[in-house]
């Protein structure tokens, strides 16, 4: 058992993975030699060399174009795209190429890669540094979408996205990359596809993802002494989505609150409540409530950034409103 | 026309009698798959190849047959040419189960694995690092396969190309970037958008790399500029670029009759049409009108085989629409 951080969890997870299978590679901007710009690879050049850790210009479609071309003729590549809102400059190779190609070739190509993002606030960045995009990437068919909340997840998650045979963008909340967490000695294999029930409530269910998730539980924590027993459940992936899992729990409080950091419109608990509302509706006491940032470009000073991302206090104050109205 | 000359080619003469024969089968395909829009059984868009053919055939013949293909969707030619056979292809322009792809990704986007087609690709220059990639896993294994990117003069202004030409000239990756310069993107000359008089040649050396402009309608020129370009890839020596100067007689697409291109400049390229003039040099060469004609004929045949066969194919169900889209065969994306 060791103490580490979300980052130093993402260079021990690409490592277990890099030593178990040749054929993992990985690729990208400030990789190497500078352990990326979030210190997320330190020490991953110095173990495996700089044919398997290959630093690239800045060009964001051949990072991926070649992610996609090295994986389609039988290597695991891992690639970093910097910050998630550089998605945009490269979403032709993301959206159109690797997520349609096994579909299109009817099931000639394959394309086991892992896409790995800087993803979200909290860091003053400003609009174009900041995003939460995963709601671009699961709206694409083909895509697969992770998104761990902590150092062990981290680990597990993306050793499953790596072994995994489809493409899968996975998604770092820059916000978590200094959490600590006690993680276990050995290897650590997860599964993609499988939230987790952090907290069990009877009064109502929150679905969190990623940042959110720390949130959630810390509101939980905040609503049970003033007599709302909270359920959280860290949804992990969304495309897997385990459904099953959620309305599980949304059916046993009765009340489903959604924890987002993306923008309002289309965010990924959109497509929750749709499903919650179309499967259980007549398990459900209330509303379900969406608790997200507002549809606006996230705003650089901390003080707006911080009234933008829903807090500890939005989630409470929300929950309490709508559960004693 | 070029910056680095050409000699005529060494090649015996039943190597030309083959390149001659894939060049014939590859216009009399792309002229049947023109028919069958006519009737209506070719549905979508396709984009044809007709008048470049040298280039589809004389690249392929140099290939080796694990090397890679990435095609535009201008991509029949390139993909009969790797050895596909006629039947999927019509089949797959058709929609039919009996298709390259069982009628899933259409005109624009044939792909045949086990051939080395390693798909066409139909947004503009988004293959050129794709090839990249696989390219870099020839590299990383050690098989000295080299993957082949064709494209069209458009292609060389868009980020794509420039990013994958940098990325492959850093990297020393075993890729063949291929230009089909046809003088026109759909409506507009290249040259009143492109800021070069040779839009991939005179971007070579921005990247390092030789400047080499071939004639597109000679598929010797083409076979002999090609293999030197295959012979440096497998030698470590890293990527090249190749342009050919050549003309699609027809339109740009299915919906493109071509007509905004002066008619003299159209009837001077005809003149130049690679077929005829082949032909032309084998029969100097000492091969017979005779064996040439059998040749034609065996093809004709051929075609006209697989358009019966593609037409006899399925028409793609329930089963096919949501297969596949994921490695475990599915298409779910949820418990």
């Amino acid at each position: 058992m060791a103490e580490l951080t979300f980052r130093e969890s993402i260079a021990r997870g690409i490592a277990q993975e890099m030593r178990r299978d040749e054929s993992v590679v990985f690729l990208g901007e400030d990789i190497g030699a500078a352990g990326g710009v979030f210190k997320g690879t330190v020490g991953l050049i110095e173990e495996f060399g700089g044919v398997r850790v290959r630093d690239t210009p800045i060009s964001e479609q051949a990072i991926l174009g070649a992610a996609m071309g090295a994986a389609m003729t039988g290597l695991r590549p891992i690639a970093e795209i910097m910050f998630s809102d550089f998605f945009a400059v490269c979403w032709d190779i993301v959206a159109n190429e690797i997520a349609k190609s096994r579909y299109m070739t009817n099931g000639q190509m394959t394309f086991p890669l892992v896409i790995r993002s800087g993803n979200g606030g909290g860091l003053r960045f400003g609009a174009q540094h900041s995003q939460s995009v995963e709601n671009w990437a699961m709206m694409v068919p083909g895509l697969k979408v992770v998104v761990p909340s902590n150092a062990v997840d981290v680990i597990g998650l993306m050793a499953a996205s790596i072994r995994d045979n489809d493409p899968v963008i996975f998604l770092e909340a820059k916000a978590l990359y200094s959490s600590k967490m006690d993680v276990p000695d050995g290897e650590i294999v997860d599964t993609l596809g499988t939230a987790k029930v952090l907290r069990e409530g009877s009064n109502a269910t929150l679905v969190a993802l990623g940042a959110m998730v720390p949130r959630a539980l810390e509101a939980a924590t905040e609503l049970a002494a003033s007599g709302i027993d909270c359920t959280v459940v860290d949804v992990r992936s969304l495309v897997p989505l385990d459904t099953a899992t959620i309305l599980r729990e949304v059916s046993a409080t009765g009340r489903l609150f959604t924890v987002e950091e993306n923008p309002r419109l289309c965010g990924w608990g959109a497509e929750v409540a749709s499903i919650v509302a179309d499967e259980i509706f007549y398990d459900l006491d209330g509303p379900i409530v969406r608790i997200t940032t507002p549809h606006i470009p996230l705003p650089a000073a901390d003080a707006l950034e911080d009234m933008a991302i829903p807090s500890v206090e939005r989630i409470v104050t929300t929950v309490h409103k709508s559960m004693n109205s | 026309m070029s910056s680095t000359k050409v000699a005529p080619t060494s090649s015996d003469l039943a190597h030309k009698v083959a390149l001659y024969r894939s060049q014939y089968a590859l216009r009399q395909f792309e002229k049947r798959a023109y028919d069958l829009f006519l009737e209506g059984l070719v549905k979508g868009t396709s984009h044809l190849s007709i008048g470049q053919e040298a280039i589809a055939a004389g690249v392929a013949a140099a290939m080796r047959s694990d090397d890679w293909t990435f095609a535009t969707y201008r991509g029949h030619a390139h993909t009969l040419a790797r050895g596909v056979p006629m039947t999927p292809v019509f089949a797959e322009l058709m929609g039919r189960t009996n298709g390259l792809m069982a009628g899933k990704g259409g005109s624009m986007h044939l792909t045949s694995v086990e051939h080395g087609v390693m798909g066409s690709y139909a947004v503009i220059g988004a293959h050129l690092p794709i090839a990249c990639g696989a390219a870099w896993s020839a590299q990383y294994r050690g098989t000295e396969q080299v993957a082949v990117a064709f494209f069209g003069d458009g292609s060389t202004n868009i980020g794509a190309f420039h990013e994958a030409l940098n990325f492959a000239a850093v990297w020393k990756l075993p890729v063949i970037f291929f230009c089909e310069n046809n003088l026109w993107m759909e409506y507009t000359r290249t040259s009143e958008v492109t800021a070069v008089a040779n839009p991939a040649a005179d971007r070579a050396s921005a990247y390092g790399l030789e400047s080499i402009i071939v004639d597109g309608n000679d598929a010797d020129a083409v076979f002999e500029v090609t293999s030197a370009a295959f012979a440096r890839a497998r030698a470590g020596e890293g990527p090249s670029m190749i342009e050919a100067k050549t003309y699609r007689h027809g339109g740009h697409s299915r919906a493109d009759p071509g007509k905004y291109r002066p008619d003299e400049e159209l009837a001077e390229w005809m003149t130049k049409d690679p077929i005829p003039l082949y032909r032309t040099r084998l029969l100097e060469a000492g091969v017979s009108e005779d064996e040439l004609v059998l040749i034609e004929n065996e093809v004709d045949a051929e075609v006209d085989l697989a358009t019966d066969e593609a037409k006899a194919g399925g028409v793609p169900g329930e089963d096919l629409l949501l297969k596949d889209v994921w490695a475990d065969g599915g298409a779910s994306w949820r418990n």
